[in-house]
């Protein structure tokens, strides 16, 4: 076929994804004029991100060139170590803002949990592509406990967003491996008593209290709800059209907490508006559906499984991320990707990414009749 | 061959599933963009004016600017109570980190006893996130200093200068002007219930006491604001809009400082009172009650060491003896009552009677003394006032009967307060059936008319009332009522502010005090008022007059009346030492008196406590005082108008 050959562009060559990278770039320009807003003009906290942004990418690019098939054959490997990894940190770990994620390495410091959002999604996909879709009840129920020991670990942390994010990657792989719709169903069913069993038996007082703030913070205005009242103000007031860049008075008064990394969100939205959500999310939107349709065209099971696995992560880190800061959900600390200030998370995303655009170049000729 | 071909064929339909499900994934990243968006249309459309306004009310901040308080100034332009800058140290506990050790710090800079500090963070605790808290009131210029060099050592912690009031002249305008003080519980609720909390909103002090509680309206001026933009952290970062705030008005006082230090030097080691008026308008030329304290302890609150003294003395500081002392006024008030019997037609100017040296109501055995035991003789309407004849008037009394008596002295003001300017007033007595029987549930016997008759008995005065009903006398029955404030100088608001420093650019107005105009006294014969002013001018002049050696020699030509009280007390609770009965048994000495006789411009009214005879105790405390009104009297009619 050298018809298809001669088609294949330079950016295949480079194994690049060309729409999803142009959606990331524009992304990543956006999230920088957001941030040097946020930061109170400053131009280091901006020039630090693009420093972050530059050796995301790196990583993306790098990850990219290698077939999804490598991948595939360490996918076991990676996650026994990664489990290792995280029973290493509840023991030795280092305490960083209260909880414990840290490794110390000697030259880096290193988060285990974050390479698990990768791994995780990589392993699923391998158990089961090994077996054909759609799955057994057997193989979903060991799917599962593959989720749920990396999850646990680091709900353990503690690092709630972390584990959730965790915990969706796996899920995702699973349901777009064809899980039956009626297990799935039951299993939404059951939530709720699990969450009654949770609230009745297992929750501190303190715990409780969280939840409740969450569903009234006005009742706590001067505490934990104090945060989420300030964003929600800070969104609200915000309008349709914003109060423009650099003059949303929440944001820069310094109303807004952790405005550059988590709360991010808004002051975009103060200062940009519904008009300006509406395009982020469409943006958003596209880096989605380019994501699953590259998930589709992949040939192997496992290719599929993966990229889905990683796109769908990504859209739970957006969902999370708006729904906690509009009062939807509970602040658990999930940044918007490729917005929030931070090096850590945008490394992994941009792994994820380059994953995914390995998946999508990564092509053989099936050998037909062969 | 057939297990390649079973592959291929469930690889369709795997991709067709893996195809399904990822169109249901797309579909519900989708629903749930659209529940994100819905939330978020929720609360940047429908509730947006909600946030609009509270996002304003987070970074808006109205500070309230106290107004200057209005000056007080005497008759010649003298300034008799100002705005000092005085220096505070106030801290936001927010911002300075852990208290505790804060202040043990703070405490090598600054003197700071342990008891302070831990009031300081008992009181903190319960105050609002980021409000400032004072710390520690009027520094002195050291401390200041002091602080000053160190401020780095200390976020949160800064000096404020603010203005507090000041009084020049101490212990001479206590009970006049009064003092300010800070605000307590009662009056804040006071300011709270008359709906004047706003306008409190930066203010500080307020006045307890004189001048300074009366017209505490009129000095206090009107609050402005500074509209600010803060930070999350309640850091001003700018001013939005101001709206300056428009001092109070300042007071011009009838006083004159000169005067009331003469008063003050005529009354040094006595308890006693002067009150000297112009009888032609009621304007007050000098009031002083003695013993005084330094109303300037009371601005930053007195401590209980100064205050204790204070309220313990048996001299008794605290009372305002011009308008609340009260004396039994004595034969001060023989002149009216001479008076009387003129306008009643029991005596004439040439009627006389035979003084053995007491009196008897018919039928009692009971003698009333003359204060002369062996008697004044043949005693005519003049010799009566001059000489001071008790058996004149009490046989004038005893025809007179209390009721008319009672009657035609409510005219003069006594039994009454004389409503001058100042809050810190007593009615004092001028008894009655009706009062008596109110009082003590007994009826009237003719022997306590005898005892009226000559000031004495049930009786009692102020001397603002002695002063004030003297000036009616000798105004011939025109009443002009006692005041101290003539007028008041308004500062206008400006339109349209736009800086704090444009208001000393506004314009000022005046506002007088307006004579309140009553109707005057009548007298069948108006003659008769003349009769009894030759009388006290007579005891002047007169060789034998009681208050002829104490004029001797003046520029001027006075007329007087002195008295001799028996003592009853200033106050009901007052207990006697047993060393100073016999001096606090003493009389008390009362004088009136006026100058010029023919165009009178000036009524003095005197008490000394426990000072013996009238006029020779209070008679040169009188003197000291027109003496030093006739040595310069040209700025008091300068000034008049």
């Amino acid at each position: 076929m050298p018809t298809e050959n001669a088609k294949k562009t330079i950016w295949l060559r480079l194994h690049i994804d060309l729409p999803l990278f142009i959606g990331l770039l524009v992304l990543m320009c956006l999230g920088l004029v957001v941030q040097y807003s946020a930061s109170g003009e400053n131009l280091q906290v901006v020039l630090k991100q693009m420093v972050h942004l530059g050796i995301a990418t790196s990583g993306m690019l790098f990850l990219a060139q290698i077939s999804p098939m490598n991948y595939r054959r360490w996918s076991v490997h990676f996650f026994i170590v990664g489990v290792g990894l995280l029973v290493a940190v509840l023991l030795v770990g280092h305490v960083g803002k209260g909880a414990q994620r840290w490794l110390n390495l000697g030259v880096i410091r290193f988060q285990p949990s974050e390479v698990m959002k990768l791994v995780v999604p990589m392993t699923i996909a391998w158990y089961l592509s090994r077996y054909h879709m759609p799955p057994k009840f057997k193989h979903i129920v060991i799917g599962f406990a593959l989720v749920l020991v990396p999850t646990l670990l680091i709900a353990k942390q503690p690092d709630l967003g972390t584990s959730i994010l965790i915990a969706s990657s796996g899920f995702f792989a699973i349901f777009l491996s064809g899980m039956s719709w009626p297990l799935l169903f039951s299993m939404a069913a059951m939530a709720p008593v699990a969450g009654w069993i949770l609230w009745s038996f297992y929750m501190h007082e303190y715990q409780k209290q969280r939840v409740l703030t969450f569903l009234n913070p006005e009742t706590d205005p001067l505490g934990s709800g104090y945060h989420i009242i300030q964003s929600k103000i800070a969104i609200g007031s915000g309008g349709l059209q914003g109060k423009g860049w650099l003059h949303g008075t929440q944001s820069q008064l310094e109303f807004i907490p952790e405005r550059h990394t988590d709360f991010i969100f808004s002051v975009f939205s103060e200062e940009f508006g519904l008009l300006g959500v509406v395009v982020l999310l469409s943006i958003y939107l596209f880096i989605i559906a380019r994501g699953l349709f590259i998930a589709v065209k992949a040939q192997e099971t496992y290719g599929k499984l993966l990229g889905g696995a990683i796109i769908m992560t990504f859209f739970v880190y957006i969902f999370v991320n708006i729904g906690m800061v509009s009062g939807l959900l509970p602040v658990v600390g999930v940044p918007l990707p490729m917005v929030s200030y931070g090096g850590t998370s945008m490394v992994t995303l941009m792994a994820g990414f380059g994953v995914l655009m390995s998946i999508g170049t990564h092509k053989r000729l099936l050998a037909h009749g062969g | 061959m057939s297990y390649t071909q079973i592959t291929i064929h469930d690889h369709t339909s795997e991709s067709n599933l893996f195809a399904r499900r990822a169109f249901f994934a797309f579909l519900f990243v989708v629903l749930l963009m659209l529940v994100l968006l819905t939330n978020l249309y929720h609360l940047q459309v429908s509730r947006h004016e909600m946030y609009q306004t509270r996002s304003n009310d987070n970074r808006i901040s109205v500070r309230p600017i106290a107004p200057n308080r209005g000056l007080i100034f005497d008759r010649n332009g003298v300034l008799l109570a100002e705005n000092r800058p005085t220096f505070s140290l106030e801290v936001v506990p927010e911002k300075t980190g852990n208290l505790a050790p804060m202040l043990s710090r703070l405490a090598e800079v600054i003197n700071l006893s342990v008891e302070q500090q831990e009031k300081f963070i008992d009181g903190a605790k319960r105050q609002r996130r980021f409000k400032s808290l004072t710390l520690k009131d009027n520094l002195d210029e050291a401390e200041v200093a002091k602080f000053s060099v160190h401020q780095h050592r200390f976020p949160g912690v800064s000096i404020e200068a603010r203005l507090t009031r000041f009084y020049p002249y101490g212990e001479a305008l206590t009970h006049t002007l009064g003092y300010v003080g800070k605000i307590n519980k009662k009056e804040l609720k006071a300011i709270d219930a008359d709906g004047s909390s706003a306008n409190y909103a930066a203010t500080y002090d307020i006045g307890k006491l004189g001048l300074e509680r009366k017209y505490e309206t009129e000095l206090h001026g009107k609050v402005g604001y500074r509209e600010v933009e803060i930070n999350s952290r309640g850091r001003i970062l700018r001013t939005l809009k101001i709206e300056p705030p428009v001092p109070g008005n300042d007071l011009i006082l009838s006083l004159d400082i000169d005067l009331q230090k003469t008063a003050q030097q005529a009354l040094a080691g006595e308890r006693g009172a002067i009150v000297a008026i112009a009888p032609s308008t009621g304007e007050v030329l000098a009031m002083y009650s003695n013993p005084s304290y330094d109303p300037n302890l009371f601005v930053h609150g007195i401590s209980s060491k100064d205050y204790r003294p204070l309220i313990q003395s048996l001299d008794r500081p605290l009372i305002n003896r011009t308008t609340q002392g009260r004396y039994p006024p004595a034969s001060t008030v023989k002149p009216l009552m001479a008076l009387l019997g003129l306008e009643s037609g029991l005596v004439s100017e040439h009627t006389k009677i035979h003084d053995p040296g007491f009196f008897q109501i018919p039928n009692v055995k009971r003698k009333y003394r003359d204060w002369k035991k062996w008697g004044h003789g043949s005693v005519d309407l003049a010799k009566s006032v001059y000489q001071s004849c008790d058996i004149y008037y009490y046989d004038l009394s005893y025809r007179l009967g209390i009721d008319k008596i009672s009657d035609f002295m409510t005219q003069f003001g006594f039994g009454e307060k004389t409503g001058i300017d100042i809050y810190e007033e007593t009615d004092a007595i001028m008894p009655s059936r009706g009062w008596k029987r109110a009082q003590h549930n007994q009826p009237w016997y003719a022997g306590d008319t005898i005892s009226v008759g000559i000031g004495q008995g049930y009786w009692t005065v102020t001397p603002m009332q002695l002063a004030f009903s003297t000036a009616t006398l000798v105004n011939k029955g025109q009443i002009h009522p006692p005041h101290l404030v003539t007028r008041q100088k308004r500062p206008l608001a400006l339109e349209s502010p736009d800086t704090e420093e444009a208001l000393t650019s506004a314009g000022f107005e005046y506002i007088d005090t307006l004579d309140p105009d009553l109707p005057p006294i009548v007298l069948k014969d108006e003659a008769n008022w003349q009769i009894i002013l030759n009388a006290m001018h007579e005891t002047v002049y007169n060789p034998r007059g009681t208050a002829h050696k104490v004029f001797k020699g003046a520029e001027y030509d006075a007329a007087a009346k002195t008295g001799t009280a028996q003592v009853i007390g200033i106050a009901e609770d007052e207990t006697y030492d047993e060393k100073s009965i016999s001096e606090r048994h003493r009389d008390n000495a009362m004088f009136i008196g006026y100058a010029p006789f023919d165009k009178p411009e000036i009524v003095v009214a005197i008490a000394v406590e426990n000072g013996g005879h009238g006029g020779e105790t209070a008679g040169p405390v009188a003197r000291k005082i027109l003496d030093k009104y006739f040595s310069n009297k040209e700025k008091y009619i300068a000034n008049a108008n």
